[in-house]
């Protein structure tokens, strides 16, 4: 068999993926002091800007009450990310997510064309009412 | 003969059914998007031990009850709603 060595450009194209937008919520514990909220919240940033991902938008919801206790809290801090990312960075950021223990929970998923409209909406009624 | 039946007095005042006809309020108000994050409106679609409500008391068309009921369910699992609890309301 002879092996045929691709053309670079081919394999650029291959490699190339399409973005999606995503969002995703995760909840903290409440232990943690601003500062390590912080951190852990940056940590999170950084990995999904490192894997080509670009955030949209960031909403820090705070400490909220749960409806259900989880771990024994029963508070959190809930975050909510929106981003575009290839979807490579999503298993990635799943990992991270589910090795970190200051992560009670956390929930990805992929915005479709009238969640993305919903979303866009809602930041636009956000940034009138700051 | 037609006087006697006017007569005819009822001491309650009779039930006529009028039949309400249900819409589905999502293809009515053209709502596409149902938000998993806002718990007051999704309220409107469980009973009191946080149970989903059906199809035939709430009206919605069964395009948007299966969106319904998949924003409930991200919903408990971000303990925005609770899988079960009595006396919600």
């Amino acid at each position: 068999m002879k092996i045929v060595s691709l053309p670079t450009e081919l394999l650029i194209i291959t490699k190339q993926t399409t973005m999606n937008n995503y969002e995703t919520v995760f909840i903290l514990t409440p232990v943690l002091s601003d500062k390590q909220t912080k951190e852990a919240v940056d940590k999170f940033k950084k990995s999904l800007n490192s894997s080509g991902a670009k955030i949209n938008h960031e909403e820090a919801w705070g400490l909220k009450k749960l409806a259900y206790p989880i771990q024994k809290k029963s508070t959190g801090f809930y975050f909510l990310m929106q981003f575009e990312a290839p979807g490579e960075a999503i298993q990635k950021l799943e990992v991270e997510f589910k090795r970190d223990e200051r992560v009670m929970r956390f929930l990805t998923m992929r915005m479709d064309k009238d969640h993305f409209e919903y979303a866009e909406k809602r930041r636009t009624k956000l940034s009138k009412t700051a | 003969m037609a006087e006697n039946q006017s007569e005819i007095r009822y001491l309650n005042p009779i039930d006529i059914e009028v039949k309400k006809t249900k819409y589905c309020r999502f293809k009515k108000s053209g709502i596409k998007f149902i938000d998993y994050k806002d718990p007051d409106f999704l309220i409107k679609f469980i009973n009191e031990q946080g149970k989903l409500l059906p199809r035939r008391l709430t009206g919605t068309s069964a395009k948007y009850q299966k969106k319904v009921s998949q924003a409930v369910k991200r919903a408990r699992h971000l303990a925005i709603l609770p899988y079960l609890a009595d006396q919600m309301k």
